[in-house]
């Protein structure tokens, strides 16, 4: 009987994987550097309930209460002004291109309606494709309003501050009336859908040849590194499209999705979009000595694309550094494209600020894979 | 330009790390020989081949690959030499015509079908040709990867280790192919380490540890190198080989099936020390030529004791 149970059979074997491991620095550097990466994500990105959110205010009014409308919501944690404006359509166009997540306007003869007991109303509209964004400060927003007219309506005025409300508050959640949360998620998946299975079909490209010994042969023959990759890449293209029409086709009829804007003009942003994860994808083939090494890359990089482009969770709320990995993901600036072409309406105009840098990345990441890449065995 | 010679090259080197792997080679082949390229494993065969067809990007050295120089030429080179690799370097993946409507492709064969037909009706696989290349035998994966690399009409063929693992009527088979391209006018380079290849050569290389140790037609080789051979056979043959091996004057001994090779350079210290074993009932002791591969075990000694 052979199939006694050993004990030093096992300590062999553990031996074994230990020697492995050991000389695998690579997984060295995942055991240290996943953990670190999900702590450091989780324990200090993750904000559910994001301060200092860009606001613009639009005012038409000379009067002093309109400044201290503007002083008290810059005394609140909740918003930042960022632009002062005295037209209403620079302050939406600032919305529309999602650099400004709230709008407050304060009409014409403000403070003098105010005074004279007429209840003006001040407007406040809200980027709400994202509800869970802009939830905490609209809610404070009466809040900081009233404490900020108290204040002022002092002396003869005082009356008009014990009178229940003496302005009115009108709040328009834009783009998300009803804050319906799959709205924002749907969208925001199709790019999460898509960096995943991109950059896993790419990333093997290469190191499958190097591992089957077929890599040799390829650069033996009178391939250049430029045909190689658009070869790679080209038939992958295919498989995003694919993708993509799934995922819009069940976000339209299943989930009931908004699709506002123009669907060609989001053809055009999803192809540089696959286009540049694949770059990615390809560029990581030809770092990756194996395909593990390849696999560890991709979930590397696939942390941060989930956790850090605002699909997660929102990304005003993440800190500065956060925000700044976050800008030099693709997710990121397509998650601001998709979101704002189907429940926005955006046109080319407004997305040219998220379409430039996927275009950077492109190029910067195809570039790598070309340095990278050798024509000889060196 | 040297239009006379196939592989002309001087001095190649080629590090990596500290260590050297190729330690400035000179080889010259005239067009339409087949050379062999012979060294134990390491020796720097491999890495030779691959800067001669351009893969591998010499540290030192110059030298011309079909009249192109090998290290601006790379493009041209890679055109017209045809490599194949130790290893089996085809898509497992893809069928037999699959792999070599890539070929074609690849080499901008225009009309890449007609070389494709004739390779695969050549090679008796019109039945066989959708297989998936992964399914074939050793000996077929060799003759696929041959094929294959003359797709293109090669002037040059750098074969490394073609045969390693291939039954011998399969090897029989593949030189018969290689004398009938080189009489086609083909240059072959060929690496082996079995000693009935290289005697099939027109001359050949003998390289260790980077270093080209012995060259020319395999009676050159055997000559230089000095060796005298006694073949002891019977049926008590075996029985002095251990004692034999600490003699003066013998440099190694080898088993031939039944029979013992000891050789040395020193013909009468090897005469001294078989003396007390001739006249063992069972030994007949006689001298030989040599074989090569007495003549390689002492090169291989020679460059493990450098």
């Amino acid at each position: 009987m052979s199939e006694r149970f050993s004990w030093p059979r096992i300590a062999a074997v553990i031996r074994k994987e230990a020697v492995q491991m050991r000389r695998d620095r690579l997984t060295l550097a995942m055991i240290v550097g996943v953990p670190l990466m999900q702590l450091f994500l989780f324990g200090f990105a993750i904000n559910v309930n994001p301060k200092h959110l860009p606001t613009a205010v639009s005012i038409d009014d000379p009067g002093p209460l309109a400044d201290s409308v503007v002083a008290a919501l810059e005394n609140s944690s909740y918003f930042e002004i960022v632009k002062a404006t005295n037209s209403p359509e620079v302050a939406r166009r600032l919305l529309d291109e999602g650099r400004v997540s709230f709008v407050v306007e304060i009409p014409q003869n403000f403070s003098r309606d105010l005074v004279r007991g007429l209840k003006p109303s001040i407007l406040v509209e809200a980027d709400a494709t994202d509800p869970a964004a802009s939830a905490n400060a609209t809610g404070a927003l009466q809040a900081i309003l009233d404490s900020a007219l108290r204040d002022d309506l002092v002396g003869p005025l005082a009356a008009r501050a014990i009178q229940a409300p003496s302005y009115s508050l009108v709040l328009h959640p834009l783009y998300n009336p009803e804050s319906i949360t799959q709205y924002n998620v749907v969208p925001g998946l199709l790019a999460v859908i898509l960096t995943m299975s991109m950059v896993l079909m790419t990333c093997l490209a290469l190191t499958r040849e190097r591992e089957r010994g077929t890599y040799e042969n390829l650069l033996a023959m009178p391939v250049t590194p430029v045909e190689l990759m658009i070869g790679k890449i080209a038939p992958n293209i295919v498989v995003g499209a694919v993708q993509s029409a799934l995922v819009l086709c069940v976000a339209r009829y299943v989930f009931g999705v908004p699709m506002i804007g123009s669907l060609a003009l989001l053809a055009a942003a999803l192809l540089l979009f696959i286009v540049a994860n694949l770059a990615v994808g390809y560029t990581f083939s030809t770092v990756a000595e194996n395909q593990l090494q390849a696999m560890q890359m991709t979930m590397f990089f696939l942390l941060p694309a989930i956790l850090l482009s605002g699909f997660a969770f929102p990304f005003r709320g993440m800190p500065v550094w956060a925000q700044w990995i976050g800008e030099i993901l693709p997710s990121t600036h397509f998650l601001r494209v998709v979101r704002g072409i189907l429940l926005k309406g955006n046109g080319a105009l407004e997305i040219w600020p998220d379409i430039w840098p996927l275009v950077l990345f492109l190029f910067v990441a195809g570039g790598i894979a070309l340095l990278r890449f050798r024509r000889t065995l060196d | 330009m040297s239009a006379e010679r196939a592989i002309d090259v001087k001095g190649l080197t080629k590090r990596f790390g500290a260590k050297t792997a190729v330690n400035g080679i000179d080889i010259a082949v005239p067009y339409g020989e087949v050379w062999g390229f012979l060294g134990p494993n390491g020796s720097g065969k491999t890495t030779t081949i691959r800067m001669l067809c351009g893969l591998l990007k010499p540290d030192a050295g110059s030298g011309t690959c079909l009249g192109f120089d090998l290290l601006r030429g790379g493009e041209r080179i890679k055109r017209e030499v045809g490599y194949m690799t130790q290893k089996f370097s085809f898509w497992e993946d893809l069928s037999i015509r699959e792999n070599l409507e890539f070929v074609g492709r690849m080499y901008e064969l225009g009309d890449y079908r007609t070389p494709v037909d004739a390779t695969i009706a050549r090679l008796g696989l019109e039945r066989r040709q959708h297989q998936l290349a992964g399914e074939l035998s050793g000996g077929w994966k060799q003759r696929l990867a041959l094929a294959a690399c003359m797709l293109h009409q090669p002037r040059l063929l750098l074969l490394d280790e073609p045969t390693a693992g291939v039954d011998p009527k399969a090897r029989r088979d593949f030189w018969d192919e290689i004398h009938r391209l080189s009489g086609a006018g083909l240059t072959v380079l060929v690496s082996t380490h079995y000693m009935d290849e290289a005697e099939r050569c027109d001359r050949i290389v003998y390289i260790s540890l980077g270093n080209i140790v012995a060259r020319g037609t395999v009676a050159n080789v055997i000559a230089q190198s000095g060796l005298f051979t006694f073949i002891v056979e019977g049926e008590g043959a075996r029985r002095p080989a251990q004692k034999l091996r600490g003699a003066n004057g013998v440099e190694f001994v080898s088993f031939f099936g039944a029979a013992l090779h000891v050789s040395g350079r020193d013909r009468a210290a090897l005469e001294r020390a078989l003396e007390p074993y001739r006249g063992d009932a069972g030994i007949a002791i006689h001298e030989a030529v040599p074989s090569l591969e007495d003549v390689f075990i002492q090169l291989q000694d020679e460059g493990a004791a450098a």
